[in-house]
């Protein structure tokens, strides 16, 4: 059905949104998100993608393009990074707010100070609470896969919301992966044109974008809440549509060599993959170690998490940000808080790693693994460890 | 029309779009004033630079053409006192 082939990710991100047929993509470029936009704006300059470029002059008017031109109707994309993000951010929540399905993508990098072009999710991580959808993608095939199901669950009118998609800054977005890229038909069956409720329209005035008063604020929050956590069904079907269409079945919490596991690794990214290796050199020595990947980071899939956790000993969750002064790395946190009300639950053990794409080997989560299970026979010394610092 | 408290959670158009615009004139800002204007008819000259100056659109004039303050939106600035040519303006505290 669909056509294999060696693409650097940033490419195949971009054929992902060519064959969404797109009407706007307004980007500004930043390191390494570069590739992504540049590729897209060869497609409408030379006629392959009949889509308006709007080229911005920053990425906060990147993402009020964006919402500008979903809130007519247009199906819009947009990608950035770091800094580009958090310049952004005031328009990353008002775009949820208003119930504009925009697809983003973010090359996860740290942000600054000290400057860092490479890769982690401190990015992303200062944008958790917006109210999008976000998936972490493991590898390029997670990229092009999940660009396409983000439009089809974003602008489900049963969800109406933005989705990101992370994919790690360089270590995804250039290297070149072997991909299957689908072909139109396949595409345009499971992803229908994009048609919204409401748009702006002289001829048929809304207002969008209002002030409400203390009398009103808390009950449209609530609404945005159980907007952002109702999408679940939607997200699921559309993995499961995915899956029969093109035989990869995507689960919000994904298993690798958990059965019986006393210890679970637990990543979020593309960590995983190298994470899989140290998994399997664990259990060659007959050790009793799995690994969880968190797929779904928004809405948080609570139910299938506990599900897969409960039954470990210790969870060694790997963090790729810091919550400086805080309880440790945002996935931790929010782990162990989903776990505390289980009359049964896991030693949370904490690393936060691979900070400004340090390599994280399969050696370093074996290490971890040791750690953790030193620590559930003496204590935890700490919430959380800066895994590698040179002391 | 439905009142601001009357609204739940699961009452708001899908985010939050209002499908009835330019009704926030349903909206009454005036309760935020602590002094209001008050009109000398006797000094008014019906000159309108008092209803030119209001940041708020809150003057209008009576039958016989003289300047009042519409309540419902005067925020009490003074603005209209202050600029009133003949003096025919004056800010008494909201309470008085």
């Amino acid at each position: 059905m669909g056509k294999r082939v060696g693409m650097e990710v940033s490419f195949a991100a971009s054929e992902a949104v060519k064959l969404a047929n797109v009407d706007v993509i307004a980007a500004y470029p930043i390191t390494p998100q570069t590739h992504i936009v540049e590729r897209l704006s060869e497609f409408v300059a030379n006629g392959e993608l009949d889509a308006e470029f709007v080229p911005v002059e920053s990425e906060h008017s990147a993402m009020s393009v964006c919402s500008g031109s979903e809130a007519v109707g247009a199906r819009s994309f947009t990608c950035t990074s770091s800094q580009g993000l958090i310049l952004m951010s005031e328009i990353v929540y008002c775009t949820s707010a208003m119930r504009l399905p925009v697809v983003m993508v973010i090359a996860n990098r740290s942000l600054s100070n000290p400057i860092s072009i490479w890769n982690d999710h401190t990015d992303v991580m200062s944008i958790r609470d917006c109210g999008w959808i976000q998936y972490f993608a493991e590898n390029g095939q997670d990229v092009f896969d999940h660009v396409l199901i983000s439009y089809r669950v974003g602008e489900d009118r049963d969800v109406m919301l933005p989705v990101i998609v992370n994919m790690d800054g360089f270590n995804l977005s250039h290297v070149i992966e072997p991909l299957e890229l689908l072909d139109q038909d396949a595409v345009d069956r499971f992803l229908p044109p994009y048609e919204p409720s409401v748009v702006l329209d002289p001829a048929h005035p809304v207002t969008m974008g209002a002030i409400v008063l203390p009398t009103c604020y808390t009950e449209t929050k609530k609404a945005q809440d159980e907007a952002v956590k109702s999408s679940m069904p939607s997200i699921l079907k559309a993995w499961q549509e995915f899956g029969d269409l093109t035989g990869r079945y995507y689960h919000p919490i994904e298993g690798y060599r958990t059965d019986g596991a006393e210890v679970l690794l637990v990543t979020m990214g593309g960590i995983g993959e190298t994470a899989m290796w140290a998994v399997d050199q664990m259990r060659e020595k007959g050790r009793s170690v799995g690994l969880l990947k968190i797929r779904l980071w928004r809405p948080f899939p609570f139910e299938a998490f506990r599900r897969a956790a409960t039954k470990a000993k210790i969870l060694v969750v790997v963090d790729r940000a810091v919550s400086y002064g805080g309880p440790g790395g945002p996935v931790a946190s929010e782990l162990r808080s989903a776990l505390y009300h289980e009359p049964k639950r896991p030693l949370v053990v904490n690393f936060i790693a691979g900070l400004a794409s340090r390599d994280v080997a399969p050696f370093d989560f074996i290490e971890m693994v040791d750690r953790a299970e030193e620590a559930c026979k003496m204590g935890m010394e700490a919430e959380y460890e800066i895994f590698g610092v040179r002391a | 029309m439905k009142k601001e408290l009357d609204y739940k959670w699961t009452d708001f158009e899908s985010g939050y779009v209002i499908p009835n615009p330019g009704n926030s004139r349903e909206y009454r800002t005036g309760d935020w004033r602590s002094q209001r204007p008050i009109f000398d008819r006797k000094r008014c000259i019906q000159c309108g630079v008092c209803w030119i100056f209001c940041p708020d659109c809150a003057i209008r004039f009576d039958a016989e053409g003289y300047a009042e303050a519409d309540l419902d939106y005067c925020k009490g600035c003074g603005i209209c006192a202050r600029e009133c040519l003949p003096g025919a303006i004056t800010m008494v505290a909201e309470e008085e």
